[in-house]
């Protein structure tokens, strides 16, 4: 049993790490380490439940062979004595692109085509691409993971919506790829985001990932089951990739739910990479039963020194600083299962405080340890040798003089497969203290402090302080000092060994040359205990504050969800929009979320009572044509995407839903853009604010698609023509195309014979079989006339033509055909295409017989669509009852819903708004807006809301100025920006 | 009785001639009329109910109650206006009507030159009297606008016009008596395709941007002080503003952009300031008082800029700025403005419905751009010996609900309401059915 010193230990295992049995050697003899190492006396965290105190770990060949109390030591035994230090198994990493060069941008754009052959038709699925292609070892930033804890790192290639295999990975810096690399096929990754290495266009939105992701699964099976003749090499490695571990980046909470919708339809559990805003919407993240991947990327507090600045900020920008910190916790908590990463982090070194950061707000070390140990290593099948130390594991363990999940452990050593990498001397004597020390007839007190990491010393001679340089290692201190004569520029320096940490010893060389001899003595500390236990009991007693989470995670949010209620309205003008018209003086009870009775002294013994009087009750505001409280609106990356839903993107948490609500709006349809002839699959939500996406769209929803026509479709402004079509005569020949095709794809289908499922086809299936409805995009009347001609052509009826601001020209032809006409009040000029637009076009669409609605397609006009009803009364004498229709019963008939809303009648609905005035006069505000007798937006709460607001902002910014005036960094005020979606908006930074 | 029916005659030969004269401007007045028995809002705060208003030569010449305002009967046409409103014409400040016919159509644009300190162009040239969007204006009671330029630091020199002309010279009203600057904005995008966050961060460059303004300002007053032996035609334009005879409109939104603004300007010497747009003007309304400077407010019709700002933020900050005894006119900028400022009404009416009387909500479209844009001398209230650019409607203007025009005037001129779209719906109303 020998002890040596630990610099000759690594220099022997780095020979032992080395060469392959079966690799020849031409630089000498092959000489195989077969020692043992053991590490005594530590504690032990075998695993994060098994602790084992003054313990010994036993090590060979890079794996361990024992742990415990009573460990057998072989002969040929390297000892490491280890008391006082603890042990830990590392740290794994699953989610990096260690070793991996980014990505470049390739191509000009834009292209509709694949670049490849023999792949897949759509360039971002790329389930073929292996990781180990691209993979060059990087030990610079191994070293920064050794810093941090980690041994081993999962890789990916980070670009693509398929993004093909990662792979597992030693952070072994003294060996080769032979030896570090775990497993060369562990992960399947994938994402929303497109490969940046081609232009192809196609998505162009996520709803187009999720819709592509989805064709891909479904052409991979019909490709398996020997349908397709010829190669695809995309689908091959796809089905082959099937049974790894399957890792999707979702990077949001909203996008952790659409990634596993997407893997719920075809039983593919993901393993997801999430956004840190999980606890906002926690409950649905637990539904999805995946394993989260979690990044700890918090924010800094914002500067807000500067009041104007800092006013821009929004409340959910500074929640998110002060809550995300608890989401770990907050996972935990609710029993989701997560593993750590330091993907998403701006630089790596924040790993450790951020972590440190989650502890302090409550995350269990246990939990903690847990989630950067075993549960990644059994996501990666790798429990066996990986994430504990027990026997048979690789030696991956650090080394620690304490609790590693304290600020102040120091980490010496992180072991990779049995080779140590050296972070801090654990033979470092710590040596800080005051000592005093006489030197040539004067007196000196030396202050050293962070002698284990960043040595420094201060020197003062009486009441003087010297100008004083000052190095440590090996046990050697180097101290030079300026002289007290200020008029000199004279230097003593100090060579003195530490033999023990209370005394130096050694040499003071003068200015003049003399020699002394030094000697320093410790002076004992008094008052640090007393302060430590002070300090300790101030933090157990300190939780840090957290706002609360509201629903949605923002301003005007509910801290509880409002609830459905008996309410019975008194004396109100109630516009029925049945064949009663408009009453006065008239009662409306709404329970259980209907409408349950309508007439004059009516009374009810539970329900609350709302003196309506002087005010009027309408049927909830309809908008067939809204582009907002969605994350994507056009999915432009072909000339149809029938295949997309805007049901995939809900955005629940869009602040123009609560501006609608104080619209009176209860309901609208999310149309896709129309950036294309055949756009997308609709939503139709009710404006639930507060409920999650999903819980938004109506139950049993009726199914609709929008079409479009005109300068968008045939890209009038875009400076590339390169899609088809380019011109009014092309955009009838690609409906007639689709409606060819899926008439034949029906037909196959119908006959029993196998055929490839394709999603688009299925859609415009519905659509000839009556079950899709389609509300068209359209401006000019040949284009109209054009649309219904095809249809008449297929058999089927268009139900709408949104815009149709020359409906008037063909109004007659729209009545024949049976489709309706959803319009703005008074909207033109804008493009050429509305050159005759007129705002007496509801007026004669409506007087020819058309169902007309008025619609918005905009964000601030939606708010206030009673006004724009008005106009019809204004701009061709509509009479008010029939223009009130106009935004309620008509756009509810023209979306099949007018069963179940649009009017006041019982039995439907309770969507109604209470208005201060005339539904049609400028001069009424909504004052409560109810939906299913819930009241969702009510003007008197609406003001205690802001008062809420405004002192929970100047709450938190405190928070952010004592941060800053910690000393903590912060991040400049940044401005929060609704994007506004319109017809024409293309998701960007795609 | 026989009175009645001769005025109907009149009216029904009015709209017949009138009916087919689409895009001709009004003949100058040769008769003189009165309007009887409407509720006149004079604009000014006031409102006479059942009032005579009697015009000649273009001119009010009688205005008062019925009862205590003697008619003299003398060639002239009476106006039935029982139970109806009159207002002055509307007026819209900041306004573009005439640079664009066609947003998504660049050939139909004028909006704005090239460059950054563009004081020297001149909007007036560019304003095109046969605009269809123009025309479209006047049912809804708007008759009068700012023609103003856009883009750059400084944009150009705007004019105020009257939108009944056969060209720009007959509808110029005050030429060349606006300079409109775009402060600089407190925060900036980031360079995206430099790899930096596209979002809104502090702009770290306004100090410079501020200071480049003020350098280029004090450059223009040196220039204007001296012999000018060369002519420079930027600084020449800028000369108005230090002699009182132009105003300098200036594009700001925020709280401390606001208060810059002002504080350069009145360093400079400039004494007729007016801040456009102004979101978070109410924030300083006092400050804006003492200082004597005007507000522009941004469209009434906007959303909120922030996402915590209260839902009717855009709604109620007229009332603010009002009750703070602040000038205000509302202007229209933003996405289709032209063809949005038809509503410029129901703006003023959505102010009612946040905080504001209808006759303060009528003044921020009246009288008050008319003071602003120097024109109150003849336009912008309905009192004797100014233009008679006037309206009657059925109803309440402000509210779509019942803004329905039988007569508009400028300046005494009779004008169509017919446009290019009452034409087509007119047309179209009457198209027989068509068989498949």
């Amino acid at each position: 049993m020998i002890k040596v010193h630990l610099r000759l230990l690594i220099f022997m295992c780095s020979f032992s790490l080395f060469a392959q049995d079966y690799f020849p050697s031409n630089s000498g003899v092959i000489a195989n380490n077969s020692n043992y190492t053991a590490f005594t006396n530590a504690t032990i965290h075998v695993s994060p439940t098994e602790i084992i105190d003054n313990a010994t770990l036993l090590i060979k060949d890079g794996k361990v062979v024992s742990v415990g109390k009573s460990v057998n030591i072989p002969k040929n035994t390297t000892k490491i004595d280890l008391s006082g230090k603890t042990i830990y198994p590392s740290f794994i990493d699953m989610y990096t692109t260690f070793g991996v060069e980014k990505p470049k941008r390739g191509g000009n754009g834009p292209q509709y085509g694949a670049s490849r052959s023999g792949y897949y038709w759509n360039d971002h699925i790329m389930p073929e691409q292996d990781v180990m292609a691209s993979f060059k070892y990087d030990a610079k930033s191994a070293s920064e993971l050794h810093k941090l804890g980690f041994g081993v790192v999962n890789t990916h290639m980070p670009d693509g919506v398929v993004r093909g295999t990662g792979a597992l990975i030693a952070l072994n810096n003294n060996a080769d790829n032979a030896m570090r690399v775990v497993d060369g096929e562990t992960t399947q990754h994938l994402s929303f985001r497109k490969s940046v290495r081609s232009r192809q266009s196609y998505p162009s939105s996520i709803m187009g990932s999720m819709a592509l992701l989805r064709q891909m699964y479904n052409d991979a099976k019909w490709y398996e089951a020997g349908h397709i003749d010829t190669k695809d090499l995309s689908l091959e490695a796809l089905n082959k990739n099937k049974n790894l571990l399957q890792i999707f980046e979702a990077g949001s909470r909203a996008n952790v739910m659409r990634a596993d919708k997407v893997g719920d339809a075809f039983n593919i559990q993901y393993t997801i990479v999430g956004g840190g805003d999980e606890y906002e919407r926690i409950d649905e993240i637990k539904r999805t039963n995946a394993t989260i991947i979690l990044p700890i990327d918090f924010q800094l507090a914002y500067d807000v020194n500067d009041p104007f600045l800092a006013s821009t900020l929004s409340l959910s920008d500074m929640r998110s600083w002060n809550q995300e910190p608890h989401n770990p916790r907050l996972l935990a908590e609710n029993g989701i299962k997560f593993a750590l990463t330091t993907h998403g982090l701006k630089s790596n070194k924040t790993f450790s405080s951020n972590l440190m950061k989650a502890i302090e707000n409550g995350l269990s070390k246990q939990k903690a340890l847990e989630a950067l140990t075993t549960i990644p290593a059994s996501l990666l099948g790798k429990s066996d040798v990986l994430g504990t130390l027990k026997t048979g594991s690789y030696a991956n363990f650090l080394i620690t003089d304490g609790d590693i999940f304290e600020k102040k452990t120091k980490l010496f050593e992180n072991w990779v497969q049995g080779t140590p990498h050296v972070i801090a001397n654990m033979n470092t004597k710590d040596i800080d203290g005051d000592y005093n020390f006489k030197l040539a007839g004067n007196d000196y007190k030396l202050t050293i402090t962070g002698s284990t990491s960043k040595p420094k010393a201060k020197l003062e001679s009486g009441d003087q302080t010297l100008g004083t340089k000052m190095n440590y290692s090996d046990d050697w201190v180097n101290l030079t000092f300026k002289t007290a004569d200020s008029t000199k520029k004279a230097y003593v320096r100090i060579v003195a060994n530490a033999a023990n940490n209370n005394t130096l010893n050694g040499k003071a060389i003068l200015e003049n040359g003399n020699e002394l001899s030094f000697f320093a003595n410790k002076v004992a500390k008094k008052d640090t205990n007393k302060k430590d236990g002070k300090k300790k009991a101030n933090d157990a007693t300190e939780t840090p504050f957290m706002s609360p989470i509201t629903y949605p995670n923002l301003a005007y949010g509910f801290t509880e969800k409002p609830k459905s209620e008996t309410l019975l309205f008194k004396n109100a003008t109630v516009w029925t929009n049945e064949k009663e018209g408009v009453l006065e003086q008239t009662d409306v009870l709404i329970k259980d979320g209907k409408i349950s009775k309508i007439g004059k002294d009516l009374s009810s013994k539970n329900a609350k009572v709302i003196d309506a009087s002087g005010k009027h009750i309408t049927a909830g505001i309809i908008d067939e044509h809204s582009h907002i409280a969605a994350s994507s609106i056009n999915e432009g990356g072909q000339n149809s995407s029938a295949e997309v839903t805007i049901e995939d993107v809900v955005n629940d948490e869009d602040i123009n839903i609560y501006r609608n609500l104080a619209g009176g709006v209860t309901s609208i349809q999310i149309l896709h853009g129309s950036a294309n002839p055949i756009g997308g699959r609709s939503a139709i939500i009710k404006l639930k604010w507060g409920e999650a996406a999903d819980d938004l769209i109506y139950d049993n929803s009726p199914k609709f698609i929008k079409f479009a026509l005109g300068e968008n479709v045939k890209q009038s402004r875009s400076r590339t023509n390169s899609r088809f079509p380019q011109s009014r005569m092309g955009v009838e020949q690609v409906f007639v195309d689709y409606f060819t095709r899926a008439k034949a794809y029906d037909e196959l289908k119908k006959s029993g014979k196998p055929y490839r499922h394709d999603a688009e086809m299925e859609t415009l299936v519905e659509i000839l079989n009556g079950e899709r409805f389609i509300s068209c995009h359209s401006y000019v009347q040949s284009e109209i006339n054009m649309l219904m001609k095809v249809a008449g052509q297929f058999d089927f009826r268009i139900n709408t033509f949104t815009h149709i601001l020359e409906g008037y020209k063909v109004a007659d032809k729209m009545k024949a055909h049976g489709v309706g006409g959803s319009t703005f009040s008074d909207w033109w000029a804008y493009k050429y295409e509305v050159n005759d637009a007129i705002p007496y076009n509801a007026a004669i669409m409506h007087n020819a017989g058309v169902t007309v609605a008025i619609n918005s397609d905009d964000a601030e006009m939606s708010r206030r669509l009673n006004q724009e009803a008005a106009k019809s009364v204004k701009y061709g004498g509509i009479s008010e009852e029939e223009a009130l229709k106009f935004v309620t019963l008509n756009p509810a008939k023209l979306l099949h819903l007018d069963d179940r809303v649009g009017s006041i009648k019982v039995g439907k609905d309770a969507d109604l708004v209470l208005w201060s005035d005339h539904p049609l006069s400028i001069y009424a505000k909504a004052e409560k807006t109810i939906i299913e007798g819930v009241t969702y937006f009510d003007l008197a709460r609406d003001q205690q809301m802001r008062e809420a607001i405004k002192k929970e902002k100047s709450e938190l910014t405190n928070l952010m100025l004592q941060e800053k005036n910690k000393g903590l960094k912060t991040q400049p005020v940044k401005k929060k920006e609704e994007k506004l979606m319109h017809c024409d908006t293309m998701d960007s930074h795609h | 009785m026989k009175n009645l029916n001769k005025i109907n005659s009149l009216l029904f030969l009015l709209c017949v001639t009138l009916g087919f004269a689409q895009q001709t401007p009004a003949p100058k007045q040769t008769k003189d009329f009165a309007i009887v028995g409407a509720t006149a809002h004079i604009g000014n705060g006031t409102v006479i109910e059942n009032s005579i208003i009697v015009v000649s030569n273009g001119k009010i010449t009688t205005i008062g109650p019925q009862a205590t305002t003697p008619l003299t009967r003398q060639a002239m046409d009476i106006i039935d206006a029982k139970g109806k409103d009159v207002y002055p014409g509307f007026i819209v400040a900041n306004g573009t009507l005439g640079l664009v016919e066609v947003d998504a159509v660049k050939a139909s644009d004028d909006l704005s030159e090239m460059g950054t300190y563009n004081p020297h162009i001149r909007s007036i040239i560019a304003y095109n009297t046969e605009s269809k969007v123009t025309e479209s204006m006047r049912p809804n009671g708007v008759l009068l606008g700012q023609v103003v330029p856009r883009g750059g630091r400084i944009s150009g020199t705007s004019s105020v016009v009257q939108y009944d002309a056969w060209n720009w010279e007959d509808a110029a009203i005050k030429m060349d008596n606006g300079i409109h600057v775009n402060w600089p904005s407190s925060f900036s995008r980031g360079r995206w395709w430099l790899g930096e966050d596209p979002g809104l961060k502090p702009n770290k460059d306004y100090a410079k941007q501020v200071k480049e303004l003020s350098d280029y300002f004090s450059e223009s007053k040196s220039y204007n002080k001296g012999n000018k032996s060369e002519l420079h035609l930027p600084f020449e334009a800028l000369g108005g503003l230090f002699d009182g005879s132009k105003r300098l409109y200036i594009n700001a939104n925020d709280e401390k952009g606001i208060t810059d603004a002002v504080n350069f300007a009145k360093s400079h010497g400039v004494s007729k300031i007016t801040i456009v747009g102004g979101y978070q003007a109410g924030n300083v309304a006092s400050f804006l008082k003492q200082n004597d400077v005007s507000v522009f407010l941004r469209r009434i019709h906007s959303r909120p800029e922030l996402e915590d700002d209260d839902y009717d933020t855009s709604y109620k900050l007229a009332k603010k700025l009002v009750d703070a005894g602040v000038l205000v006119a509302l202007e229209p900028s933003g996405q289709m403005e032209r063809m949005n400022s038809r509503n410029l009404p129901f703006y003023a009416g959505t102010t009612v419905a946040h905080g504001l009387t209808k006759a303060q909500a009528l003044q921020l479209i009246t009288q008050n751009p008319a003071k602003i844009m120097g024109i109150d001398d003849m336009y912008g209230t309905l009192e004797v010996g100014k233009s008679a650019t006037l309206f009657i409607s059925e109803g309440d203007a402000l509210d779509m609900r019942t803004n329905q025009l039988t007569h508009a005037f400028i300046d005494g001129r009779n004008l169509s309401l017919e446009t290019h779209q009452t034409e087509l719906w007119k047309r179209f109303s009457e198209k027989p059915i068509q068989e498949d």
